[in-house]
C-alpha cells in the first residue's frame, strides 16, 4: 500500500522538525519525507490539510485487561481505544489473570493481538512467578516469546534479596526491569496521598516515603549490578529529584509519569469522587509543578496513560473500597496537548514525551523490538492525523474504552484524531 | 466546589459533615435544639413534626448508642422508625451499597441516618437518593460525625455561652477519630480562637494546622487554662503494636486525671464522645466528677438530632 499524507503540519520530535511537509509511505515504511521518492505512485492519497501529522504515540502503560478481566474490558475494545487516542504501540503490564509469567500466556496474548490486526502490543513479564517476590521466572523464556523488559506491575517486592537476584539475572542477559518504587509497608492500606487532604477526609494516606525509601533501595541495588531500571509512575518532588541525579550520574535509568498526575492534584478528589482513586494517589500542588519541571528538563522520558479501565461496579462504592485506576488511552495525546498549551512548552518537545521518548525506552530495553516513536525515512510507518484545534468533551459518547471512569469525565480536551496508521495500513479514520 | 449539603436555596437537605457547614446553619440547629430540649421533662415527649415520614437507620458498623439515641429523637418527632443491622443482612451476602439504598429508597424511605467504616460512603449514598429523601451521616470512618460535634457545641454554649474567647482542647487519637475532625470544623466556624489538638506523634494526623489547630504532645502543656476538655475514646486495636506500646503508658502520659485537669481553668467542662475507657483515657475520678458533663452531652443529644431531622426533612 503505497500512501501519500499532503499538506499536514508535519511534527516529528525525534528530529525536531515542525514544518508544513509531506509524508510517503510504502511497504509499512515511510519512505519520503517532504520529498517524494523517485517514481512514487500513491495507491491513496490522504489531504490533511488543517491537521498535525504525527508519529504514531508509544504508551508505557496500558491495561488491556485480557486475560482473565474481560468483563471490565477486552483486547478487541481497547485496542480500538487505542487507535482512537492515535496511540500505535502499547507496553502491557503483566498483571492480567493470570500474570504474565509464562511463555504460553504471552503468546497467545500476542496471536491475539496479531488476529486484531491494530497497534503493536509490546509485553512486560512478570517479575516473579504470579507477580509474588519469591521466585523469579523464567525470563530468558519469556523474552523469547515477545517480552520486552520485566515488571511487579503494582505489586511491590518485599523481600530485597529477591529484588537483588532478580536484578542480577536479568542484567545476565541484559533484560531491563521495570518497576514502580513503592514501599510496601508504607503504602499498606493508603488510597490517598498523605497530607493536609487526606486527613480532612479522614482517608487513610501513603507518605511519600513510600516512593522515595523505595526507590533509594532500587537505585542502590542497581548501583551494585548495574540492570537497565526503567522506573514507573514517579508521583512527588523529591523522587523526581533523586531520578535526576541518578541520571547525572550516569546510572541507565530513565521514568515515566502518568498523564493524570501531569494535571492533577490530591484536592481534585472533591467530595470522595472515585475517578480519582488512582495508583499512585495523587499529590500535592509542589509534586505536580515538579513533574512539570522534570517533563521539560528531561528527567522525564514519557507520559504514559497508566490506561487501567474499570467498570461501574469497580467504582460505585466508596472512595476508599473503589479500585483505583482511569481509563487512559484516549486521552493521552489530548491531556499532552492541555499540558504543553497551559506551560506554553512548543509542541515539538512536548509531544517528545509520547512519541521519541518512549519508543527511546522501550528500544534501550528492547533493541530487538523496532519501535518507532518517529518520522524518518526507514521507520515503521505509524503515524497519526490530529486535529490540534478540535475539542471534545470527554464522556461515554465520546470514549470508545469499555471503561468511561476518568477523573476528566465531563472536561472539554483539546485535539482529536483524525486518522491513524499502523505499519502502512490506515486502522483509524474519524470525520470531524 | 458545590456543597452536596445544601439544595439548591441553600437550606440543608443533608448533614454529611461539619466542614463547609455555614456558621448561620449551625446556630439554627443548635437554637432549635433548644426548643426540643424541655421536652425530656414532660410526659408527653412528641410532637408531630416528621409524622408519616420513614426514617431508616442504616448501620453499617455495630452501634447501640448512636442508634438508640437516633430512634428516640426519630420516635419524638412522630416518625416511623426502621432499623437495619446492615452485617447480618443482604450486604454479607454481597449486595453493594448502592443496591441497597435503592431497595430501602423503593419502600419509600425519606430520611436514611447512616454509619459506615468508609469515609466518604454518605456522600456517595447522597449522590444516588432522590431528590426528597435525606442523608444524616452517623459516622463515615475516620471522616465525620457531625451530629457528635453538634452536640458538643450544644453542650459547651449551654455551659459557657460565648464560643468566641475559648480555649478547648481534644485529647487523643485524633488520627482515627471522626468526632475529632467534626468537632474542629466546628469549633473554628463558631470562632473558638483556640482548638487544640493533644497526643502522640503516632496519633496526630498531618495537617492539623491548615484547619486552624494547635498542636501539643506535652498533654500539661495542652491543658493549660483550657476552658473545655474533649476526651476521646482509644480503641483497644490501636494499644497494641506500632501506634502505642501499652494501655498503662498511655494512660501515664495522656490520661485524664484529676491532677492534670487542674492545669485547665477551675470551671472548665470535661467531655467525652462515649463510650469511656475509664483507667485509659479518662480517670474514674473525673468521669464521675463535678466537672464532668458527659451525661449532658447523651440528653442534648437527642434534642440536636430532633433538630437535625427536622431541619433537613423540611428543606424544599
Amino acid at each position: 500500500m503505497k500512501l501519500h499524507i499532503k499538506n499536514g503540519r508535519l511534527i516529528d520530535p525525534a528530529s525536531s522538525v515542525d514544518a508544513q511537509m509531506d509524508l510517503f509511505v510504502a511497504a509499512g515504511r515511510i519512505v519520503g519525507v517532504g520529498q517524494a521518492p523517485a517514481g512514487f505512485e500513491p495507491n491513496r492519497t490522504i489531504d490533511a490539510s488543517g491537521l498535525a501529522v504525527l508519529p504514531g504515540l508509544v504508551d508505557l502503560a496500558a491495561r488491556l485487561r485480557e486475560p482473565g478481566f474481560e468483563y471490565r474490558a477486552t483486547l478487541e475494545t481497547e485496542m480500538r481505544a487505542a487507535l482512537a487516542g492515535g496511540v500505535t504501540s502499547l507496553v502491557l503490564p503483566p498483571d492480567t489473570d493470570p500474570p504474565l509469567d509464562e511463555p504460553g500466556l504471552v503468546e497467545m496474548l500476542k496471536h491475539r493481538a496479531r488476529q486484531l490486526n491494530h497497534a503493536h502490543l509490546y509485553p512486560l513479564g512478570a517479575m516473579t512467578i504470579g507477580l509474588k517476590g519469591e521466585v523469579i521466572t523464567e525470563m530468558a523464556e519469556l523474552t523469547e516469546a515477545g517480552c520486552v523488559a520485566f515488571s511487579q506491575a503494582d505489586t511491590p517486592v518485599t523481600d530485597t534479596t529477591v529484588l537483588l537476584r532478580a536484578m542480577q539475572y536479568a542484567h545476565t542477559f541484559g533484560y531491563a526491569l521495570w518497576l514502580r518504587p513503592q514501599d510496601p509497608w508504607l503504602s499498606r492500606g493508603g488510597v490517598a496521598a498523605s497530607g493536609a487532604y487526606a486527613s480532612r477526609l479522614g482517608l487513610p494516606g501513603v507518605p511519600v516515603q513510600a516512593e522515595t525509601i523505595a526507590l533509594h533501595t532500587l537505585l542502590e541495588l542497581q548501583r551494585s549490578v548495574g540492570v537497565r531500571l526503567h522506573l514507573c509512575r514517579i508521583s512527588s518532588a523529591p523522587a523526581l529529584e533523586m531520578v535526576r541525579a541518578a541520571k547525572r550520574e550516569g546510572l541507565p535509568v530513565t521514568c515515566d509519569v502518568s498523564a493524570n498526575h501531569v494535571h492533577l492534584t490530591d484536592v481534585d478528589i472533591g467530595f470522595y469522587d472515585s475517578n480519582f482513586r488512582l495508583e499512585p494517589p495523587l499529590r500535592g500542588q509542589r509534586d505536580r509543578d515538579a513533574i512539570r519541571a522534570a517533563l521539560v528538563d528531561g528527567t522525564i522520558d514519557a507520559i504514559c496513560s497508566d490506561h487501567t479501565p474499570v467498570d461501574d461496579d469497580g467504582k460505585m462504592l466508596p472512595f476508599g473500597d473503589a479500585e483505583p485506576g482511569a481509563t487512559g488511552l484516549e486521552l493521552l495525546l489530548s491531556l499532552t496537548l492541555k499540558w504543553a498549551d497551559e506551560a506554553g512548552v512548543p509542541l515539538v518537545q512536548a509531544l517528545h514525551r509520547v512519541t521519541a521518548g518512549p519508543a527511546g525506552v522501550l528500544a534501550a530495553s528492547a533493541p530487538a523490538m523496532p519501535a518507532s516513536g518517529r518520522l524518518g525515512p526507514g521507520s515503521p510507518a505509524d503515524v497519526c492525523l490530529v486535529d490540534l484545534d478540535a475539542r471534545w468533551q470527554v464522556g461515554r459518547e465520546t470514549l470508545r474504552s469499555q471503561s468511561h471512569h476518568t477523573p476528566f469525565a465531563g472536561m472539554e480536551l483539546p485535539g482529536r484524531v483524525r486518522c491513524t496508521v499502523v505499519g502502512g495500513r490506515v486502522v483509524w479514520e474519524q470525520a470531524a | 466546589m458545590h456543597n452536596p449539603q445544601l439544595n439548591r436555596h441553600g437550606e440543608l437537605t443533608h448533614l454529611l459533615s461539619t466542614e463547609g457547614l455555614p456558621r448561620d446553619i449551625i446556630t439554627h440547629i443548635l437554637d432549635t435544639a433548644q426548643t426540643f430540649v424541655p421536652l425530656a421533662e414532660r410526659d408527653l415527649k412528641k410532637v408531630p413534626l416528621l409524622r408519616g415520614k420513614s426514617v431508616f437507620n442504616l448501620f453499617f458498623e455495630n452501634s447501640t448508642r448512636t442508634r438508640t439515641t437516633f430512634e428516640i429523637a426519630a420516635q419524638r418527632l412522630s416518625a416511623d422508625v426502621f432499623n437495619l443491622n446492615i452485617n447480618v443482612s443482604s450486604t454479607a451476602k454481597g449486595e453493594s451499597l448502592l443496591d441497597t439504598i435503592a431497595n430501602l429508597s423503593a419502600m419509600q424511605a425519606d430520611l436514611f441516618v447512616v454509619r459506615h467504616e468508609a469515609s466518604g460512603a454518605p456522600y456517595l449514598i447522597a449522590r444516588h437518593v432522590a431528590p426528597h429523601v435525606h442523608v444524616i451521616n452517623a459516622g463515615d470512618g475516620r471522616h465525620a460525625h457531625p451530629t457528635q460535634a453538634l452536640l458538643d457545641m450544644y453542650t459547651i454554649r449551654h455551659f459557657k455561652k460565648d464560643f468566641s474567647n475559648l480555649t478547648v482542647a481534644i485529647v487523643g487519637d485524633i488520627l482515627h477519630s471522626r468526632v475529632a475532625r467534626s468537632d474542629i470544623h466546628a469549633l473554628t466556624t463558631l470562632g473558638v480562637p483556640e482548638v487544640r489538638a493533644v497526643g502522640p506523634l503516632t496519633l496526630l494526623p498531618g495537617g492539623l494546622e491548615q484547619m486552624g489547630v494547635r498542636v501539643f504532645t506535652d498533654m500539661k502543656a495542652g491543658l493549660k487554662d483550657a476552658d473545655v476538655v474533649i476526651m476521646l475514646r482509644l480503641q483497644n486495636e490501636r494499644m497494641r503494636g506500632a501506634l502505642l506500646p501499652s494501655a498503662h503508658e498511655y494512660f501515664k502520659q495522656y490520661g485524664l486525671t484529676r491532677e492534670k485537669l487542674a492545669l485547665a481553668k477551675p470551671d472548665a467542662i470535661v467531655m467525652h464522645p462515649g463510650p469511656m475507657n475509664r483507667g485509659v483515657e479518662i480517670d474514674s475520678a473525673v468521669a464521675d466528677g463535678s466537672q464532668a458533663v458527659i451525661l449532658d452531652q447523651v440528653t442534648f443529644g437527642i434534642a440536636v438530632r430532633m433538630a437535625v431531622m427536622s431541619i433537613v426533612a423540611s428543606a424544599g
